[in-house]
């Protein structure tokens, strides 16, 4: 699966898809592969303020638990329910509907310091 | 398999009762009706054989260490000497009442008292706290002292434990169970806790540190005394997760390096059964400032009578009835007198010999991550042993074999994990047998990768579908004529 030119990524296997001051994300092709088969999704509240570093959701495999970070600070706009009846579509459709929660962008210029997709790529090749 | 509800047969009462020979009243006459069920309780109609040979049958399907090698990482599966279980059953021991009055308890309480006091020796720290009947219940405690500690202090902005990523997957359990927040600290490439990562968060929100000793990659923080200087000099206190202490009982002791709390898990190091054999116990040493904190009631020696003491203004409370699983500790404390120093120091020398001995044959075929002299485990990778298998098949495929898996897929920092740890009571002939295996599914998987991905083919049960089962949760038996038939 490729990942989209037009999407940002960071370290920890998330990606971003940035309109506006909005910002969508979820879990890369490469993060759903590594943690297996998603049987449970946790999301935070619609409302919430969060902070960069902090835990966005916790998606939970057959083999381990895993965090979503916080890519940067912002308010949780909304959240994709339907992950709490199908975690599944994580694995089927990481990029898309797989998407996990949207925010709010503090600060829309941190989003040009994370990876591009060229980027995200090589750094999962050196890893 | 059936469950006992499944049983085709209707047998009737399988007990005799005698006449009534006293007025029959009606539950209805004695419990509020709001209060009563409804339906008939639903309780297999099978007589005593059916019983017996139904609970028989699936005893049978059990794997357990007295079966077979269990290299449960992190679990230390070791021999329950059967002694204990004799000891256990002594009938002034089993057959004392918990709220029997401690004057016609003193011979339980003489040896709980003794237990303490051995298990402060092995710590080198000096209050204990028999209460806790888990090792996870163990650090609850724990972390309450450190909230009760903090809180006298006044400094209750401390909210925040520092957990590197080799810890115990119960400590940030537990730690968010106690309201603290988790910060995660990273392991440098030699698998131990990073001190400049450490230093960075640092800070007057920290409560302490948890660390797992030696760590869940079976390697022993050679800077601890470093990391729990630094702790300590921030005002903080330092957790030792003490599941891994077979790893050096005899031989080190928590106290000396720095630790404000460290659990035993009875059920690992000190040989009482584990698992469904169990139940547990997880006592805990604390140092001296958190003594005046220690659970109620403790148990103290008043010249030759030992008295239980309810009146410690500052304790947490009670964390567990009566004082926790008195009979495990029973187990325990036969095995310590059993050993002994020496033997104990063998206990240690033991486990980490047999950990290196199979880590020095197994890592010529599977990756090992971390490759240095490991303490009484060590963590093996299943990745790229051949295209398309996963850990999961080379643990599946171990059954066919006759031995139960390793932990796998932990620690999460070595990817497809399998968590080998042989304990100090396996012989060398054992241990090679395990090593053949290993090496025969290594070779399997690349000739004949089927054999691995159908596994296992010899047990009870076929590759169970663990995605649908932690997907649709069925938490209750599904009776298929329940009223309203919802759970068919």
């Amino acid at each position: 699966m490729g990942y989209p030119a037009e999407y940002r990524y960071t370290k920890d296997h998330e990606w971003i898809a940035v309109e506006g001051n909005r910002a969508r994300i979820g879990i890369t092709d490469h993060a759903q592969s590594e943690l297996g088969d998603i049987v449970f999704v946790e999301l935070p509240s619609v409302g919430s303020a969060v902070q960069a570093g902090g835990i966005l959701a916790t998606v939970e495999s057959v083999k381990a638990v895993g965090d979503v970070l916080v890519p940067f600070d912002g308010t949780v706009l909304e959240v994709n329910d339907g992950l709490e009846s199908a975690p599944e579509t994580i694995n089927q459709a990481p990029h898309d509907a797989g998407w996990i929660v949207v925010l709010e962008i503090a600060d829309p210029a941190v989003v040009d310091g994370l990876l591009d997709a060229a980027g995200y790529e090589s750094f999962l090749a050196e890893g | 398999m059936k469950t006992i509800f499944d049983h085709p047969q209707r047998e009737g009462i399988g007990g005799l009762f005698p006449e009534l020979d006293v007025p029959r009243i009606g539950a209805e006459g004695l419990i509020d009706r709001a209060l009563l069920r409804s339906q008939e309780p639903r309780i297999p109609d099978l007589s005593e054989p059916t019983v017996v040979r139904h609970f028989t049958a699936l005893s049978k399907l059990n794997y357990g260490v007295d079966d077979g090698f269990y290299p449960l990482g992190s679990c230390t599966m070791k021999h329950n000497p059967k002694v204990n279980e004799t000891l256990a059953r002594l009938p002034g021991l089993a057959g004392l009442h918990p709220l029997a009055d401690p004057d016609l308890a003193q011979g339980t309480l003489a040896f709980l008292y003794e237990l303490s006091d051995l298990l402060s020796r092995i710590a080198g720290m000096p209050g204990i706290s028999l209460q806790p009947v888990a090792g996870a219940h163990g650090e609850l405690t724990g972390l309450f002292l450190f909230r009760g500690y903090f809180e006298a202090r006044g400094e209750t902005e401390r909210r925040r434990i520092l957990l590197p990523d080799s810890a115990h997957g119960t400590n940030p359990a537990s730690a968010a169970v106690a309201g603290f927040s988790v910060s995660e600290i990273q392991s440098n490439d030699a698998g131990m806790v990073d001190l400049d990562a450490l230093d960075a968060e640092l800070d007057e929100t920290v409560a302490g540190i948890m660390l797992t000793v030696p760590n869940t990659l079976g390697i022993f923080e050679e800077r601890i005394a470093e990391v729990t200087d630094r702790i300590h000099a921030a005002g903080g206190l330092c957790y030792f997760d003490g599941a891994n202490l077979n790893a050096f009982i005899g031989r080190a002791r928590p106290g000396d390096m720095g630790a404000d709390v460290f659990h035993f898990n009875l059920h690992k190091t000190l040989s009482t059964p584990h698992g469904g054999g169990g139940p547990g116990a997880g006592p805990i040493a604390v140092s001296e400032p958190l003594v005046e904190f220690l659970p109620v009631p403790s148990i103290e020696q008043n010249g030759e009578a030992y008295a239980l003491v309810w009146d410690r203004p500052n304790s947490i409370g009670s964390v567990h009835s009566f004082y926790g699983n008195v009979l495990v500790a029973v187990k325990a404390y036969a095995y310590l007198l059993q050993l002994g120093d020496e033997g104990l120091r063998a206990v240690s020398e033991d486990a980490v010999l047999n950990a290196n001995y199979l880590q020095e044959r197994l890592k010529k075929t599977y990756p090992l991550p971390y490759d240095r002299l490991c303490k009484h485990e060590f963590v093996l990778s299943g990745k790229g042993l051949a295209e398309g298998v996963c850990t999961l098949d080379i643990a599946k495929r171990l059954i066919d074999y006759g031995f139960h898996p390793p932990t796998v897929y932990f620690p999460l920092i070595v990817r497809e994990a399998l968590m080998i740890e042989p304990t100090e009571t396996e012989s060398r002939d054992g241990l090679d047998r395990f090593a053949e295996a290993m090496e025969r599914i290594a070779a399997e998987a690349r000739e004949a990768p089927e054999l691995l991905l159908d596994a296992p083919h010899q047990a009870p049960v076929r590759r169970l579908d663990q995605t649908r089962a932690a997907r649709d949760l069925v938490l209750t038996y599904p009776f298929d004529d329940r009223e309203g038939g919802e759970l068919a």
